[in-house]
């Protein structure tokens, strides 16, 4: 059987970051590759290459023999590529008929008129995809599962020779991830090579012939499903080698609540990215929300913040934060450290620590100042360097010690570890450490790295499908939740 | 509104117009045939930002262009008017694309402020030649379309009806379809496999050949041609608040909002200076309440 789809030595850099290395990767026709890894491990980055929408570095992409390497994406796609982007921006103003319609026309500046056969087409896939019945409506008042099918609609329109799926599954129910998951067998059927690109084995496992992992950008192992789950190097990865937990010198009391929400619900649109959810932080606690991508983590964390819209109730040390600002929140206490750090680039180490600290008295902010160097030495080393010179893991410690300048009441850290290097981790984990044994500071920790979460919480919550499903001790994860991570 | 509903108000519309110079003042059929002029402006600029999806900040570098090439050869050439009008056009692209053509690869507000830029740089190159363009006074015109009123409204009104109709059938073909596609997700429009960089230019051309052609006929109109009518930064802004204000990816609104515009600002000309921020203020709070603007409030009661 020839492959369909054929990946070598694929190379890509990003400034001085190594997004995708030395990557390969093959599909024949009627063949679904699952390919997964953790976030930042490169995986999308694989599939913009292929689609052309990157250009690799060094490397070679063959479609159906064909070498696209470098091409513009048009032209890849003109080649046989389709691809299901995970977020589907429909035309707003025209119909889904038009819309597949859109997928079918030829690049042409003179064909004013769309030919007859694409009509005809048109409604043919639509049927293919069960958008038949609302075939004439606007996407604007389509449910979320029929504007993925859209998406899937347009994406197969040109009868690609490859399809190229990201999340195929994010955001969907449960029936309709069912039914998303015999259209995508239908391509094998059809002798299409499928690439589906995921977070985890468990999602992709059921409908992929083979299974290939990446981290860090790097191939780490390709085979069965099962095959892929018992390697070691995807067990540490997803669930950490050993899981630990470390006990506090001195219990909180767990009474003294700082934070309860209760019921909170997200929705941006149509999809529901946070549904119901309610939990407590008790004063100077470490409470870790654990969930893979696109759990609802950071929605839950800007939902606190107040910078997405929400239902339901938070209350802060007693009093409930309904109405205020984001602003106002910060100010009572609630410092978040987001994920795509937010630090000021062109400013010096030190201008940035100097900008957490810019509310506090001039006295006060020298000793925190002391104090966070001392917590973080690299940083003292570091302090007349631009920010944006600083390595990830580097520019993640000045993130953390920046909020803590604002002495901060709740600390919240939405993924702390993305992307970066296991020596850092542990750095960064030493840090985590002290703050917990030491201070009184309550924090909020959200992330997808078991191990980096574990051993710094009091109480652990699992958050899946924008909901928690387990909460408890880390010391009881391992056995009761921990098969949820792979 | 059905597609046979709505051309037949357009039908009605335009027949309503055409008989006007029957029932009305010359002072007003001036005042329209300027409205024309400047809607087929906001027309060529809505196909560019509505469905391309780029900002062109410099709608009077084109219109200019067209406008002075024509000018040019008609003082110094004495060519007869209908062949300045079609090189002001074909200049216009000209000059266009020696504009996108490097612009288009920029991304963000870059293309928009490339556009900026080279309506200043035009003005300055007019000033900067005065002994052959007029400078800031400008240059008359040998020819001029018509010295009666009606038939210069009649022409324009024929001139912005057939413009319209290519420019509005052009956003509903299949071509329109792409270029909205390509100006709303530019990478998902490529993944579909369309070339986008050769449809945002076609685009620009088009844009560029009917600004160029409109500002000739008004110059030759006018009878005269100077910076202050064609070429000045304010020209271009009162076009693009015409287009936004007569509703974004709708050409025809664009006609509406400028024939609107030039209307409002004559009615107020008995408030002096306040009348241009009375204008500004009915743009601004439209803008902000109604951002389909006026056709758009009309077809698809949207809100953003």
């Amino acid at each position: 059987m020839t492959n369909l789809l054929e990946v070598s030595n694929l190379t890509k850099r990003f400034g001085g970051l190594v997004a995708v290395k030395d990557m390969h990767l093959s599909i024949a026709g009627g063949e679904i590759l699952g390919l997964i890894g953790p976030n930042g491990s490169g995986k999308s980055t694989v599939m913009k290459l292929i689609m052309g929408i990157e250009r690799p570095n060094a490397g070679s992409v063959k479609i159906d023999g064909e070498e696209v390497a470098g091409l513009p994406s048009h032209q890849i796609a003109r080649k046989g590529v389709g691809i299901v982007f995970q977020h589907s921006r429909p035309l707003h103003r025209q119909t889904v008929l038009e819309n597949i319609k859109l997928a079918l026309l030829p690049d042409s500046l003179l064909q004013l008129f769309a030919a007859a056969h694409i009509e005809e087409r048109a409604h043919e896939i639509a049927r293919r995809v069960h958008l038949h019945h609302v075939i004439n409506r606007l996407p604007g008042t389509l449910p979320f599962a029929d504007l993925r099918r859209l998406e899937l609609a347009r994406a197969i329109a040109r009868n690609p020779k490859v399809v190229l799926v990201d999340e195929p599954f994010a955001g969907l129910t449960a029936p309709e991830v069912a039914d998303f998951s015999n259209l995508i067998a239908s391509f094998r059927k059809d002798g299409h090579a499928v690439l589906l690109v995921d977070h985890n084995v468990r999602g992709v496992a059921n409908l992929s012939d083979r299974v290939l992992a990446m981290y860090l950008g790097e191939f780490i192992t390709e085979g069965s499903a099962d095959h892929v789950m018992r390697n070691e190097t995807v067990r540490r990865v997803y669930l950490g080698g050993a899981l630990q937990h470390h006990d506090r010198a001195t219990p909180v009391n767990t009474a003294d609540e700082l934070l309860r929400v209760e019921n909170l619900s997200v929705f941006y649109g149509k999809a529901q990215a946070l549904d119901d959810v309610s939990l407590t932080v008790a004063k100077g606690e470490f409470v870790s929300v654990v969930g893979l991508n696109g759990a609802g983590k950071t929605t839950l964390f800007n939902a606190i913040s107040a910078l997405v819209p929400s239902t339901g109730v938070v209350a802060f040390d007693g009093g409930g934060l309904d109405g205020r600002s984001a602003g106002q929140i910060a100010r009572a206490g609630i410092v978040q450290c987001p994920e795509s750090r937010e630090l000021f680039g062109d400013m010096s180490v030190r201008e940035n620590l100097d900008l957490g600290g810019h509310h506090l008295p001039d006295e006060e902010a020298k000793k925190q100042l002391d104090w966070l160097l001392d917590l973080f030495p690299i940083l003292k080393s570091r302090a007349g360097q631009a920010a944006r010179t600083l390595s990830g893991g580097e520019q993640q410690m000045l993130t953390i010690a920046r909020a803590l300048m604002m002495k901060p009441r709740l600390l919240i850290l939405d993924e702390p570890t993305l992307g970066l290097a296991p020596v850092i981790l542990e750095q960064l984990s030493k840090a985590l450490e002290v703050l917990r044994q030491t201070t009184d500071i309550t924090v909020l920790l959200g992330e997808q790295n078991v191990t980096f979460a574990l051993p710094h919480a009091d109480r652990v919550y699992v958050l899946e499908h924008g909901r928690f499903i387990w909460e408890g001790p880390p010391e009881r994860f391992a056995t009761e939740a921990g098969a949820q991570f792979l | 509104m059905t597609n046979r509903k709505s051309f037949a108000a357009i039908a009605a519309v335009l027949f309503a117009l055409a008989l006007l110079p029957f029932g009305v003042s010359g002072y007003v059929l001036g005042l329209l045939t300027l409205g024309f002029y400047t809607a087929v402006f906001a027309m060529s600029w809505d196909l560019l930002f509505g469905f391309a999806g780029e900002v062109n900040f410099g709608p009077s570098f084109l219109i200019g262009i067209g406008a002075y090439t024509a000018a040019l050869l008609n003082h110094y050439e004495h060519w007869p008017i209908w062949a300045c009008v079609v090189t002001g056009g074909a200049a216009s692209i000209v000059a266009g694309l020696v504009l996108a053509v490097p612009a288009l690869r920029l991304s963000g507000p870059y293309f928009g402020l490339v556009t900026l830029v080279a309506v200043l740089m035009l003005q300055n190159i007019i000033v900067l030649f005065a002994g052959i363009t007029g400078g800031e006074i400008g240059l008359d015109l040998p020819d001029v379309l018509s010295i009666d009123d009606s038939n210069n409204y009649w022409i324009a009104l024929t001139f912005m009806g057939i413009s319209g109709a290519i420019l509005f059938g052009l956003s509903r073909s299949a071509v329109g379809l792409i270029l909205q596609a390509s100006g709303q997700d530019a990478m998902q429009a490529a993944a579909l496999g369309f070339n986008v960089t050769k449809h945002k230019l076609a685009a620009f051309c088009i844009s560029a050949l009917f600004s160029g052609l409109s500002g000739a006929m008004l110059i030759f109109y006018e009878g005269t041609v100077s910076v202050g009518t064609v070429v000045d930064i304010a020209v271009g802004v009162q076009v693009i608040i015409a287009a936004v204000l007569g509703g974004r990816r709708t050409i025809l609104g664009a006609a509406l909002g400028a024939i609107f515009l030039i209307g409002a600002g004559e009615l107020l000309r008995p408030l002096g200076e306040a009348s241009t921020f009375v204008v500004s203020a009915i743009a601004l709070v439209t803008i902000l309440f109604v951002p389909g603007g006026f056709l758009g409030a009309l077809l698809h009661g949207e809100k953003r």
